[in-house]
């Protein structure tokens, strides 16, 4: 069975964010970087496919300048097979222009399984799995819990408020991953040095038309600081006009 | 990656009241504070070189991407499955059911992800089934679990200390036997040392071994505070046990080294019969809870079967194989507990507002971040001054292992060995203490909430005080550098660290930081004076010189710390200049903010001292036992 997942290197949502000087993304500097967390269950979950049937292959893919390459070794050394960098240095906003990319290196590879993670967790825009899926004409089941593989059939759960929903297709399909099937397992040193001798191709990204721009970013106004507008009965009056003006909350 | 939501929030107290919990320790603020990555990568990288390793033989197929990657696998490792239990090794600490010792669940599925990670094996020969890994490397590994959790990270400590031992001088049977499950985390390992009445002083220790006609032996006696010495997490446990052969010359020359299995084993290797080595009972401690701590018994209701390793009467001095490598690995839990303190309190005094400035006469004014006030900042100036310096002390000692292993001279591989000789006294000390008043300032810092158990502070305060105490206590390290270390082979040790530390000086001599090597030298005279005098001391009235050991261990710290600060301040000055941006430059200029500190603050401390040492000080000496 052959199996690709698609990877995105995002930054550690943890970290502290500032927007960049050209206001239309963040600063790079002294961020972490590592797999978008969904991205990562989908390789775990890719790999033990592989690992239950004894065979197959996956193929990790990531479209992005050369540190990507970074993200795509930690998938290796996790245990994946090869991987495709599809380079392209700047940033990209726009899903449809990335699926289409993923779509030109995948639609001949003979796939019988694509697996994205449900949004990358630092752009959350939960498309490029479904507009992929579509671009190769491929069934897809999005945001799974559960997922199984047998006999040239998907079967897939999907959670739903309070209930779940049982999903099938054949394959080949795409599906996007949710949390809670797996977790990424921590690389292991045999795996991070085996890592290094797999193969990793880089090849240009075909990105597809630009459909949308990026406008503006800005974080959220800062909260004015608390005001003290007096002492004792003195300051009630005040404290009153304003909460019946300013704060409207009278 | 890491995401908040496995963050567990500290369990609710019992009572009326749920506690009130300021803005400035929310949930965010108990993300597991782990060593720093910066800090952790300035030290293995910029101070250490830890990627000219790779150009050794020995570790030719790493790359600093490679030693990235484990550092990410051991860091992910840490706060997913360590940090996550933490508390909870405190509160539901071992216990005893059915006979057996029962740890808290999150101890196993840590202890296996270490396994499987490749961490117990990580530096040891590729034949063996090692990684090959730069010691270097694979301490700040463990440094991180340490950080989260040392009493989990013990169990993985306690395995490869024993395993290490087998593979350094058991033989090719022992090693096959023994090795492989050990280092996949099927089998655990303890080293037994101390009895009832055989603790500081092993030279009187009575576990007794008797032949038997196939060549075994049967373990008879009883062994108290083994760490680890019975659980679950693995399927068999190996210890490593101290006794007499019967018939064995009195003193440390009678001493044999054995393994003992919990489970004896089949011809294929598969588990056996239950051997004769029987838990007695559990040590409830103070902190450093989740490492259960028992009393075993050898042979007492069946018998024990032992396998002696190497030549009958060498065990302590393959024991000291072993215990060296703990020692260092005492520094290193202390470094991980005095990391993670550091690193709570500076994000409670970011964010906790408290006060005015002293010239700020406005009470209409907005209180400030109490980092703003000066005695906070030297609170956390202090503890940081001490955690990185016992980072860099740690890190000494973990590059000097590979030096002895992999230095291309001979003369290189001698040095470090000489070196190393002379800084575990230190490197097992110092931590101990620096870090607990690093521990102790954050408690300060952040008030009555670092004192509270609902917040991690005071865990670390107890878990941390153990480092005192365990692998030979800070009086024992005393005694061995006075009365070993630094007087042996005509202080030759001694003599190569201080070669050592001029080389730094020597390169600090051009730089905007010669005023500090300037004062480092002073000190350095002053030390080596002193050590000369103590030397002829330690000839002539052993007792006397001995009495002032402690002292003598004080000094010490405070210069090779000096020295550790004077080789990071010159590295960070130089990287301040070439920072990319604000954040950057902030973080070097803590770095040498820290190093001024202890210059100004802490070395000048050895004066007193080396006054006290320079007159051989006689008062505790001649304090009689019948004044106490």
């Amino acid at each position: 069975m052959k199996l690709a997942v698609c990877i995105k290197r995002v930054p550690d949502m943890e970290g502290r964010f500032k927007i960049a000087a050209s206001g239309t993304g963040i600063d790079e500097a002294g961020l972490k970087y590592d797999m978008s967390d969904f991205d990562g269950y989908a390789a775990e979950v890719a790999i033990q496919i592989t690992e239950k049937l004894g065979a197959g292959e996956v193929t990790v893919i990531s479209l992005g300048p050369d540190v990507v390459q970074e993200t795509l070794r930690k998938a290796l050394s996790m245990g994946a097979h090869r991987a495709v960098q599809l380079k392209h240095d700047a940033p990209v906003s726009d899903g449809l222009a990335v699926a289409t990319a993923l779509a030109a290196e995948l639609k001949d590879g003979g796939y019988d399984l694509i697996l994205c993670g449900r949004m990358a967790v630092d752009t959350q825009n939960r498309s490029t799995g479904i507009f992929l899926a579509e671009l190769l004409g491929l069934p897809v089941i999005s945001a799974i819990s559960q997922l199984n593989v047998e006999g040239g059939v998907v079967k897939a759960r999907r959670e739903l408020e309070g209930a779940y929903e049982l999903i099938e297709c054949p394959l080949p399909a795409v599906v996007t991953i949710d949390e809670g099937i797996a977790r990424a397992r921590y690389p292991s040193l045999k795996g991070i040095m085996a890592a290094k001798k797999k193969p990793l191709e880089v090849k240009p990204a075909h990105l597809g038309a630009i459909t949308y721009q990026l406008e503006k970013m800005e974080l959220p106004a800062e909260r004015a600081a608390g005001r003290i507008v007096g002492e004792g009965k003195d300051a009630v009056p005040e404290l009153v006009r304003l909460l019946k003006e300013e704060a409207k909350v009278l | 990656m890491s995401t908040l939501s496995r963050i567990p929030l500290p369990p609710a107290a019992g009572g009326l009241f749920a506690p009130y919990v300021p803005a400035s320790l929310t949930h965010r603020d108990l993300v597991p504070n782990l060593i720093d990555s910066r800090t952790l990568a300035f030290q293995l990288y910029d101070v250490f070189d830890a990627g000219a390793l790779c150009q050794r033989p020995r570790f030719s197929d790493y790359s600093r991407e490679a030693f990235d990657a484990v550092l990410s696998s051991a860091r992910g490792i840490a706060a997913d499955l360590y940090a996550t239990h933490q508390k909870l090794n405190d509160t539901d600490e071992p216990s005893v059911v059915n006979g057996n010792v029962v740890l808290n669940p999150g101890v196993k599925p840590a202890y296996d992800a270490t396994a499987e990670a490749g961490l117990l094996a990580a530096s040891q020969d590729a034949e063996l089934g090692g990684m090959q890994l730069p010691h270097l490397i694979s301490i700040a590994a463990y440094a991180l679990l340490d950080s989260a959790n040392a009493a989990t990270a013990s169990y993985s400590l306690l395995t490869v200390g024993a395993a290490n031992l087998i593979a350094a001088f058991g033989s090719q049977e022992q090693k096959d036997t023994w090795l492989p499950p050990m280092f996949a985390g099927k089998f655990g390992g303890t080293m037994a040392l101390t009895e009832p009445d055989a603790g500081s002083s092993l030279a009187d220790l009575r576990c007794s071994a008797a032949p038997q006609p196939d060549g075994t032996y049967h373990m008879g006696g009883t062994k108290i505070w083994i760490s680890g010495g019975d659980h679950e997490l693995t399927q068999n446990i190996v210890h490593l046990v101290l006794a007499r052969i019967e018939g064995a010359p009195p003193g440390t020359k009678g001493i044999s080294l054995f393994i003992v299995p919990k489970f004896l084993l089949n011809a294929d290797g598969t588990l056996g019969a239950r051997n004769g080595v029987v838990l007695g009972g559990l040590i409830h401690k103070m902190g450093w809870r989740g490492t259960c701590s028992t009393l075993l018994n050898f042979g007492e209701t069946a018998p024990c079967v032992a396998y002696l390793v190497g030549e009958p009467h060498k065990g302590l001095t393959y024991m000291f194989h072993m215990m060296n490598e703990a020692r260092i690995a005492v520094g290193r839990a202390a470094t991980g507990m005095g990391h993670t303190a550091y690193n709570h309190a500076v994000a409670y005094a970011r964010t906790r507002r408290q006060g005015r400035l002293p010239s700020n006469k406005d009470p209409l004014s907005p209180p400030v971040s109490i980092i703003e006030h000066a005695d906070v900042r030297r609170m956390l100036l202090e503890a940081l001054a001490n955690v990185d310096g016992a980072l860099a002390l740690i890190l000494e000692c973990g590059r000097l292992l590979d030096d002895e292993q992999t230095a291309p001279s001979a003369a290189d591989r001698q040095q470090a060995s000489a070196l190393l000789e002379v800084l575990t006294p230190l490197a097992k000390t110092f931590p101990a203490l620096g870090c607990q008043t690093a521990i102790s300032n954050a408690m300060q810092v952040m008030g009555g909430y670092g004192y509270a158990r609902e917040y991690p502070i005071e865990q670390l305060y107890r878990d941390n005080r153990l480092n005192q105490i365990h692998e030979g206590t800070n009086g024992i390290q005393a005694l061995d550098l006075l009365g070993r270390k630094v007087v042996q082979q005509g202080g030759a040790s001694f003599k190569a660290l201080m070669a050592r530390i001029r080389t730094t000086l020597a390169a600090a001599a051009e730089t905007p930081l010669a005023p500090y090597a300037g004062q480092l030298e002073t000190a350095l005279g002053q030390w080596a004076e002193c050590t000369r005098v103590l030397g002829i001391a330690m000839a002539t009235d052993p007792n006397l010189a001995l009495a002032n050991a402690n002292v003598y261990m004080d000094v010490s710290n405070r210069v090779v710390i000096a020295w550790v600060w004077l080789r990071m301040g010159l590295t960070a000055d130089g990287r301040r200049r070439t920072a990319v941006n604000e954040e950057e430059r902030d973080f070097f200029e803590g770095k040498l903010a820290a190093m001024r500190y202890w210059f100004a603050f802490e070395l000048p401390r050895i004066g007193p001292d080396i006054a006290l040492l320079s007159r051989l000080e006689a008062t505790t000496l001649e304090a009689n036992p019948a004044w106490f």
